[in-house]
Protein backbone atom coordinates (compact mmCIF):
# COMPACT_ATOMS: atom_id res chain seq x y z
CA UNK A 1 0.00 0.00 0.00
CA UNK A 2 2.65 2.72 0.23
CA UNK A 3 2.49 2.92 -3.58
CA UNK A 4 -0.52 5.06 -3.06
CA UNK A 5 1.48 7.23 -0.51
CA UNK A 6 -1.44 7.44 2.13
CA UNK A 7 -2.33 10.45 4.58
CA UNK A 8 -4.29 10.87 7.24
CA UNK A 9 -6.49 13.27 5.63
CA UNK A 10 -7.26 11.28 2.91
CA UNK A 11 -7.45 8.17 5.00
CA UNK A 12 -10.32 10.00 7.03
CA UNK A 13 -11.85 11.74 3.43
CA UNK A 14 -12.16 8.18 1.84
CA UNK A 15 -13.64 5.89 5.00
CA UNK A 16 -16.13 8.76 5.48
CA UNK A 17 -17.25 8.46 1.79
CA UNK A 18 -17.05 4.46 2.15
CA UNK A 19 -19.17 5.07 5.24
CA UNK A 20 -21.78 7.26 3.69
CA UNK A 21 -22.27 4.41 0.96
CA UNK A 22 -22.69 1.65 3.19
CA UNK A 23 -24.89 3.95 5.08
CA UNK A 24 -26.80 4.55 2.66
CA UNK A 25 -27.15 0.89 0.97
CA UNK A 26 -28.44 0.10 4.75
CA UNK A 27 -30.81 2.92 4.77
CA UNK A 28 -32.17 1.62 1.48
CA UNK A 29 -32.35 -1.69 2.44
CA UNK A 30 -34.38 -0.57 5.45
CA UNK A 31 -36.67 1.71 3.84
CA UNK A 32 -36.27 2.34 0.03
CA UNK A 33 -35.90 5.39 -1.34
CA UNK A 34 -38.76 7.17 -2.82
CA UNK A 35 -38.54 9.65 -6.14
CA UNK A 36 -39.22 12.82 -4.68
CA UNK A 37 -39.73 16.80 -6.06
CA UNK A 38 -38.31 19.35 -3.48
CA UNK A 39 -36.97 22.67 -4.14
CA UNK A 40 -34.58 21.48 -6.53
CA UNK A 41 -35.99 21.29 -10.24
CA UNK A 42 -35.53 17.80 -10.90
CA UNK A 43 -37.24 14.44 -9.20
CA UNK A 44 -34.37 12.80 -7.51
CA UNK A 45 -34.09 9.87 -5.16
CA UNK A 46 -31.53 10.05 -1.92
CA UNK A 47 -28.76 8.60 -3.78
CA UNK A 48 -29.28 11.67 -6.27
CA UNK A 49 -29.31 13.95 -3.77
CA UNK A 50 -26.70 12.60 -1.71
CA UNK A 51 -24.84 13.05 -5.20
CA UNK A 52 -25.44 16.61 -6.08
CA UNK A 53 -24.06 17.18 -2.05
CA UNK A 54 -21.06 15.73 -3.20
CA UNK A 55 -20.37 17.16 -5.92
CA UNK A 56 -21.44 20.69 -4.93
CA UNK A 57 -19.48 20.07 -1.51
CA UNK A 58 -16.71 19.94 -3.88
CA UNK A 59 -17.03 23.11 -5.50
CA UNK A 60 -17.41 24.70 -2.70
CA UNK A 61 -13.81 23.33 -1.29
CA UNK A 62 -12.41 24.52 -4.93
CA UNK A 63 -14.20 27.92 -4.65
CA UNK A 64 -13.18 28.82 -0.87
CA UNK A 65 -9.75 27.32 -0.90
CA UNK A 66 -8.57 28.73 -4.41
CA UNK A 67 -10.22 32.20 -4.62
CA UNK A 68 -10.77 33.01 -0.52
CA UNK A 69 -8.46 33.50 2.44
CA UNK A 70 -11.20 31.62 4.67
CA UNK A 71 -10.52 28.60 6.49
CA UNK A 72 -10.73 24.79 4.72
CA UNK A 73 -13.37 24.07 7.99
CA UNK A 74 -15.70 27.12 6.81
CA UNK A 75 -16.16 25.40 3.56
CA UNK A 76 -16.54 22.01 4.88
CA UNK A 77 -18.64 23.54 7.74
CA UNK A 78 -20.91 24.84 4.73
CA UNK A 79 -21.24 21.82 2.62
CA UNK A 80 -22.19 19.50 5.81
CA UNK A 81 -25.08 22.13 6.13
CA UNK A 82 -25.75 22.25 2.32
CA UNK A 83 -25.59 18.50 2.32
CA UNK A 84 -27.97 17.81 5.26
CA UNK A 85 -30.26 20.31 3.80
CA UNK A 86 -30.43 18.97 0.06
CA UNK A 87 -30.97 15.38 1.81
CA UNK A 88 -33.93 16.65 3.53
CA UNK A 89 -35.99 19.03 1.55
CA UNK A 90 -34.08 19.02 -1.90
CA UNK B 1 -50.75 -8.99 -5.43
CA UNK B 2 -47.73 -9.74 -3.63
CA UNK B 3 -44.72 -8.14 -5.10
CA UNK B 4 -41.39 -9.44 -4.07
CA UNK B 5 -38.33 -7.64 -4.59
CA UNK B 6 -35.67 -9.38 -4.61
CA UNK B 7 -32.04 -7.52 -5.24
CA UNK B 8 -29.92 -10.29 -5.69
CA UNK B 9 -29.12 -9.19 -8.96
CA UNK B 10 -26.52 -6.78 -7.99
CA UNK B 11 -24.10 -9.75 -6.60
CA UNK B 12 -23.68 -10.37 -10.96
CA UNK B 13 -22.50 -7.09 -10.96
CA UNK B 14 -19.62 -7.75 -8.63
CA UNK B 15 -16.87 -9.00 -10.85
CA UNK B 16 -17.18 -5.89 -12.46
CA UNK B 17 -17.39 -3.80 -9.43
CA UNK B 18 -13.58 -5.57 -8.78
CA UNK B 19 -12.53 -4.19 -12.13
CA UNK B 20 -13.57 -0.79 -12.13
CA UNK B 21 -11.81 -1.16 -8.46
CA UNK B 22 -8.59 -1.67 -10.01
CA UNK B 23 -8.66 0.50 -13.15
CA UNK B 24 -10.34 3.71 -12.01
CA UNK B 25 -10.88 3.88 -8.11
CA UNK B 26 -8.11 3.18 -6.73
CA UNK B 27 -5.88 4.55 -9.05
CA UNK B 28 -8.06 7.64 -8.71
CA UNK B 29 -7.63 7.97 -4.63
CA UNK B 30 -3.88 7.52 -5.27
CA UNK B 31 -4.20 10.89 -7.38
CA UNK B 32 -6.11 12.25 -4.40
CA UNK B 33 -3.46 11.12 -2.00
CA UNK B 34 -0.42 12.86 -4.44
CA UNK B 35 -2.96 15.73 -4.85
CA UNK B 36 -2.16 17.03 -1.22
CA UNK B 37 1.81 15.96 -1.22
CA UNK B 38 4.90 16.67 -2.56
CA UNK B 39 6.44 13.52 -3.49
CA UNK B 40 9.59 12.72 -4.03
CA UNK B 41 9.75 9.05 -3.72
CA UNK B 42 7.27 7.20 -1.51
CA UNK B 43 9.38 7.72 2.31
CA UNK B 44 10.66 11.14 0.62
CA UNK B 45 6.91 13.19 1.04
CA UNK B 46 5.77 16.19 2.59
CA UNK B 47 2.33 17.14 3.79
CA UNK B 48 0.82 20.19 1.36
CA UNK B 49 -2.33 20.63 2.21
CA UNK B 50 -4.93 22.65 0.01
CA UNK B 51 -1.23 24.46 -1.51
CA UNK B 52 -1.57 22.90 -4.99
CA UNK B 53 -4.97 23.08 -5.31
CA UNK B 54 -4.35 26.69 -4.65
CA UNK B 55 -1.38 27.36 -7.44
CA UNK B 56 -3.57 25.30 -10.31
CA UNK B 57 -6.85 27.44 -9.61
CA UNK B 58 -4.88 30.36 -9.90
CA UNK B 59 -2.50 29.63 -12.55
CA UNK B 60 -3.65 32.05 -15.53
CA UNK B 61 -2.04 29.35 -17.89
CA UNK B 62 -4.27 26.75 -16.92
CA UNK B 63 -7.44 29.53 -16.74
CA UNK B 64 -6.38 30.01 -20.82
CA UNK B 65 -6.72 26.75 -21.14
CA UNK B 66 -9.94 25.64 -19.78
CA UNK B 67 -11.24 28.34 -21.64
CA UNK B 68 -10.08 27.47 -24.47
CA UNK B 69 -10.91 24.34 -24.04
CA UNK B 70 -14.64 25.11 -23.23
CA UNK B 71 -14.83 27.45 -26.76
CA UNK B 72 -13.50 24.36 -29.01
CA UNK B 73 -15.95 21.77 -26.95
CA UNK B 74 -19.12 24.09 -27.54
CA UNK B 75 -18.06 25.25 -31.10
CA UNK B 76 -17.61 21.45 -32.24
CA UNK B 77 -20.44 20.65 -30.60
CA UNK B 78 -22.24 23.29 -32.44
CA UNK B 79 -20.98 21.88 -35.47
CA UNK B 80 -21.39 18.39 -35.83
CA UNK B 81 -24.93 17.97 -34.26
CA UNK B 82 -26.90 19.31 -36.96
CA UNK B 83 -24.20 18.34 -39.22
CA UNK B 84 -24.39 14.94 -38.53
CA UNK B 85 -28.12 14.81 -37.98
CA UNK B 86 -28.52 16.34 -41.59
CA UNK B 87 -26.01 13.75 -43.15
CA UNK B 88 -27.95 10.75 -41.65
CA UNK B 89 -31.27 12.32 -42.96
CA UNK B 90 -29.84 12.13 -46.43
CA UNK B 91 -27.86 8.93 -46.00
CA UNK B 92 -29.69 6.13 -48.28
CA UNK B 93 -32.12 3.75 -46.52
CA UNK B 94 -31.27 0.62 -48.11
CA UNK B 95 -29.54 -1.11 -50.95
CA UNK B 96 -25.92 -1.09 -52.16
CA UNK B 97 -26.01 2.56 -51.87
CA UNK B 98 -26.56 2.85 -48.34
CA UNK B 99 -23.87 0.21 -47.69
CA UNK B 100 -21.39 1.66 -49.25
CA UNK B 101 -21.96 5.52 -47.83
CA UNK B 102 -21.63 3.99 -44.73
CA UNK B 103 -18.19 2.45 -45.33
CA UNK B 104 -17.28 5.99 -46.79
CA UNK B 105 -19.21 7.72 -43.82
CA UNK B 106 -17.01 5.65 -40.82
CA UNK B 107 -14.37 5.64 -42.58
CA UNK B 108 -12.57 9.01 -40.57
CA UNK B 109 -13.31 6.89 -37.87
CA UNK B 110 -10.98 4.43 -38.69
CA UNK B 111 -8.31 6.46 -38.42
CA UNK B 112 -5.41 7.02 -34.94
CA UNK B 113 -5.73 9.61 -33.67
CA UNK B 114 -1.74 10.46 -34.09
CA UNK B 115 -2.38 9.30 -37.86
CA UNK B 116 -5.36 12.17 -38.05
CA UNK B 117 -2.87 14.53 -36.81
CA UNK B 118 -0.51 13.83 -39.40
CA UNK B 119 -2.82 13.66 -42.05
CA UNK B 120 -4.08 17.32 -41.12
CA UNK B 121 -0.57 18.47 -41.20
CA UNK B 122 0.91 17.48 -44.20
CA UNK B 123 -2.80 18.65 -46.06
CA UNK B 124 -2.26 22.39 -44.18
CA UNK B 125 1.52 22.61 -45.36
CA UNK B 126 1.74 25.62 -47.40
CA UNK B 127 4.87 24.16 -49.59
CA UNK B 128 3.11 20.11 -50.14
CA UNK B 129 -0.26 20.79 -48.57
CA UNK B 130 -2.71 20.11 -50.59
CA UNK B 131 -5.36 22.66 -48.51
CA UNK B 132 -2.33 24.76 -47.35
CA UNK B 133 -0.75 25.34 -50.99
CA UNK B 134 -3.95 25.50 -52.21
CA UNK B 135 -5.42 28.54 -50.39
CA UNK B 136 -2.00 30.03 -50.17
CA UNK B 137 -2.18 29.69 -54.22
CA UNK B 138 -5.78 31.67 -53.87
CA UNK B 139 -4.11 34.68 -52.09
CA UNK B 140 -4.68 33.84 -48.78
CA UNK B 141 -1.72 34.17 -46.76
CA UNK B 142 -2.60 30.88 -44.73
CA UNK B 143 -0.15 29.47 -42.27
CA UNK B 144 -1.27 27.48 -38.85
CA UNK B 145 2.03 28.10 -37.27
CA UNK B 146 1.70 31.81 -37.54
CA UNK B 147 -1.90 32.68 -37.37
CA UNK B 148 -3.98 31.65 -34.03
CA UNK B 149 -6.92 32.07 -36.03
CA UNK B 150 -5.89 29.68 -38.39
CA UNK B 151 -4.57 27.42 -36.23
CA UNK B 152 -8.27 27.28 -34.44
CA UNK B 153 -9.97 26.86 -37.72
CA UNK B 154 -7.97 23.90 -38.88
CA UNK B 155 -8.44 22.14 -36.12
CA UNK B 156 -11.67 22.71 -35.59
CA UNK B 157 -12.24 21.25 -39.38
CA UNK B 158 -10.46 18.33 -38.39
CA UNK B 159 -12.03 17.47 -35.32
CA UNK B 160 -15.39 18.25 -37.34
CA UNK B 161 -14.06 15.55 -40.54
CA UNK B 162 -12.89 13.09 -37.56
CA UNK B 163 -16.10 12.76 -35.66
CA UNK B 164 -19.02 13.83 -36.91
CA UNK B 165 -19.54 10.48 -38.75
CA UNK B 166 -19.88 9.23 -35.27
CA UNK B 167 -23.22 11.62 -34.87
CA UNK B 168 -23.73 10.77 -38.27
CA UNK B 169 -23.92 6.97 -38.09
CA UNK B 170 -25.90 7.10 -34.44
CA UNK B 171 -28.52 9.29 -35.91
CA UNK B 172 -28.82 6.89 -38.83
CA UNK B 173 -29.34 4.10 -36.41
CA UNK B 174 -31.75 5.98 -34.92
CA UNK B 175 -33.73 7.47 -37.68
CA UNK B 176 -33.82 3.42 -39.09
CA UNK B 177 -35.76 2.25 -35.91
CA UNK B 178 -38.60 4.58 -36.41
CA UNK B 179 -41.46 2.27 -37.76
CA UNK B 180 -42.83 2.73 -41.23
CA UNK B 181 -46.23 3.35 -39.74
CA UNK B 182 -45.31 7.06 -38.59
CA UNK B 183 -44.28 8.00 -41.61
CA UNK B 184 -47.66 6.72 -43.45
CA UNK B 185 -49.69 8.39 -41.00
CA UNK B 186 -47.94 11.71 -41.55
CA UNK B 187 -48.35 11.11 -45.26
CA UNK B 188 -51.71 10.92 -44.80
CA UNK B 189 -52.26 14.14 -42.98
CA UNK B 190 -50.41 15.51 -45.35
CA UNK B 191 -47.64 16.53 -42.88
CA UNK B 192 -44.76 19.01 -44.36
CA UNK B 193 -40.75 17.62 -44.60
CA UNK B 194 -40.14 19.51 -41.33
CA UNK B 195 -43.08 18.72 -39.71
CA UNK B 196 -42.06 15.16 -39.85
CA UNK B 197 -37.96 15.83 -39.29
CA UNK B 198 -39.66 17.80 -36.09
CA UNK B 199 -42.66 16.02 -34.54
CA UNK B 200 -41.57 12.27 -35.55
CA UNK B 201 -37.48 11.86 -36.16
CA UNK B 202 -36.40 14.50 -34.06
CA UNK B 203 -38.14 13.08 -30.44
CA UNK B 204 -36.81 9.76 -31.42
CA UNK B 205 -33.14 10.59 -32.42
CA UNK B 206 -33.17 12.04 -28.73
CA UNK B 207 -32.12 8.99 -27.29
CA UNK B 208 -29.43 8.80 -29.46
CA UNK B 209 -28.42 12.08 -29.42
CA UNK B 210 -27.85 12.26 -25.48
CA UNK B 211 -25.61 9.65 -26.42
CA UNK B 212 -23.85 11.36 -28.62
CA UNK B 213 -23.58 14.53 -27.35
CA UNK B 214 -22.13 13.22 -23.69
CA UNK B 215 -19.64 11.21 -26.02
CA UNK B 216 -18.37 13.99 -28.16
CA UNK B 217 -18.47 16.44 -25.22
CA UNK B 218 -16.02 14.41 -23.41
CA UNK B 219 -14.05 13.06 -26.42
CA UNK B 220 -13.13 16.62 -27.52
CA UNK B 221 -12.81 18.09 -23.39
CA UNK B 222 -9.83 15.45 -23.14
CA UNK B 223 -8.46 15.94 -26.67
CA UNK B 224 -4.95 15.59 -26.71
CA UNK B 225 -3.21 13.92 -29.66
CA UNK B 226 -4.84 15.91 -32.53
CA UNK B 227 -3.99 19.19 -31.47
CA UNK B 228 -0.28 18.64 -29.96
CA UNK B 229 0.85 16.42 -33.94
CA UNK B 230 -1.05 19.47 -36.05
CA UNK B 231 0.25 22.70 -34.48
CA UNK B 232 2.03 21.26 -31.29
CA UNK B 233 -0.48 23.86 -28.80
CA UNK B 234 0.74 26.79 -30.99
CA UNK B 235 0.99 29.57 -32.01
CA UNK B 236 2.13 30.92 -28.50
CA UNK B 237 -0.38 28.92 -26.56
CA UNK B 238 -3.67 29.44 -28.57
CA UNK B 239 -4.27 26.19 -29.22
CA UNK B 240 -3.11 24.57 -25.70
CA UNK B 241 -5.75 22.49 -24.02
CA UNK B 242 -6.02 20.93 -20.78
CA UNK B 243 -4.86 17.74 -21.13
CA UNK B 244 -1.82 18.84 -22.93
CA UNK B 245 -1.02 21.41 -19.92
CA UNK B 246 -1.45 18.13 -18.30
CA UNK B 247 0.72 16.55 -20.13
CA UNK B 248 3.76 18.84 -19.66
CA UNK B 249 3.40 19.29 -16.63
CA UNK B 250 3.02 15.49 -15.11
CA UNK B 251 5.13 14.14 -18.28
CA UNK B 252 7.24 16.83 -19.05
CA UNK B 253 8.22 18.13 -15.32
CA UNK B 254 7.30 15.59 -13.62
CA UNK B 255 5.45 17.74 -10.98
CA UNK B 256 3.25 15.50 -9.82
CA UNK B 257 1.82 16.81 -6.92
CA UNK B 258 0.14 19.75 -9.13
CA UNK B 259 -0.76 17.78 -11.80
CA UNK B 260 -2.87 15.20 -9.29
CA UNK B 261 -4.38 18.71 -8.48
CA UNK B 262 -5.14 19.84 -11.58
CA UNK B 263 -6.35 16.30 -12.58
CA UNK B 264 -8.99 16.58 -9.83
CA UNK B 265 -10.17 19.51 -10.69
CA UNK B 266 -10.16 18.81 -14.53
CA UNK B 267 -12.44 15.61 -13.30
CA UNK B 268 -14.55 17.23 -11.56
CA UNK B 269 -15.48 19.67 -14.51
CA UNK B 270 -16.11 16.84 -16.83
CA UNK B 271 -18.10 15.28 -13.99
CA UNK B 272 -20.59 18.28 -13.43
CA UNK B 273 -20.69 19.44 -17.23
CA UNK B 274 -21.76 15.37 -17.87
CA UNK B 275 -24.36 14.94 -15.11
CA UNK B 276 -25.76 18.40 -16.20
CA UNK B 277 -25.89 17.24 -19.66
CA UNK B 278 -27.98 13.99 -18.57
CA UNK B 279 -29.83 14.66 -16.25
CA UNK B 280 -31.19 17.79 -18.74
CA UNK B 281 -32.12 15.60 -21.12
CA UNK B 282 -33.54 12.84 -19.14
CA UNK B 283 -35.97 15.16 -17.56
CA UNK B 284 -36.93 16.80 -20.95
CA UNK B 285 -38.03 13.63 -22.18
CA UNK B 286 -39.72 12.52 -18.70
CA UNK B 287 -41.94 16.28 -19.43
CA UNK B 288 -42.78 15.03 -22.69
CA UNK B 289 -44.10 11.26 -21.51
Amino acid sequence: MSWMVWTLPTAVFFSTIAAMLAGMTAWEVISPSVERKGFLPIVTTRGDRLFIGLLSAAYIHLAVIGFTSLSIWLALAVSVVWLLILMRWG
Amino acid sequence: MNKVQSNKAWFLVLPMLLLVAFSAIIPLMTVVNYSVQDVFDPNTRFFTGTEWFVAMLNDPALQGALLRQFAFSFTILAIQIPLGIGIALLMPKQGWRASLVLILVTLPLLIPWNVVGSIWQIFTRGDIGLMGWGLRELGYGYNITRNPLDAWATIILMDVWHWTPLIALLCYSGLRSIPEAYYQAARIDRASRWAVFRYIQLPKLTNVLVIGVLLRFMHSFMIYAEPFVLTGGGPGSSTTFLSQSLAIMAIAQFDVGPSAAFSLIYFLIILLVCWVFYTAIMNLQKDKS
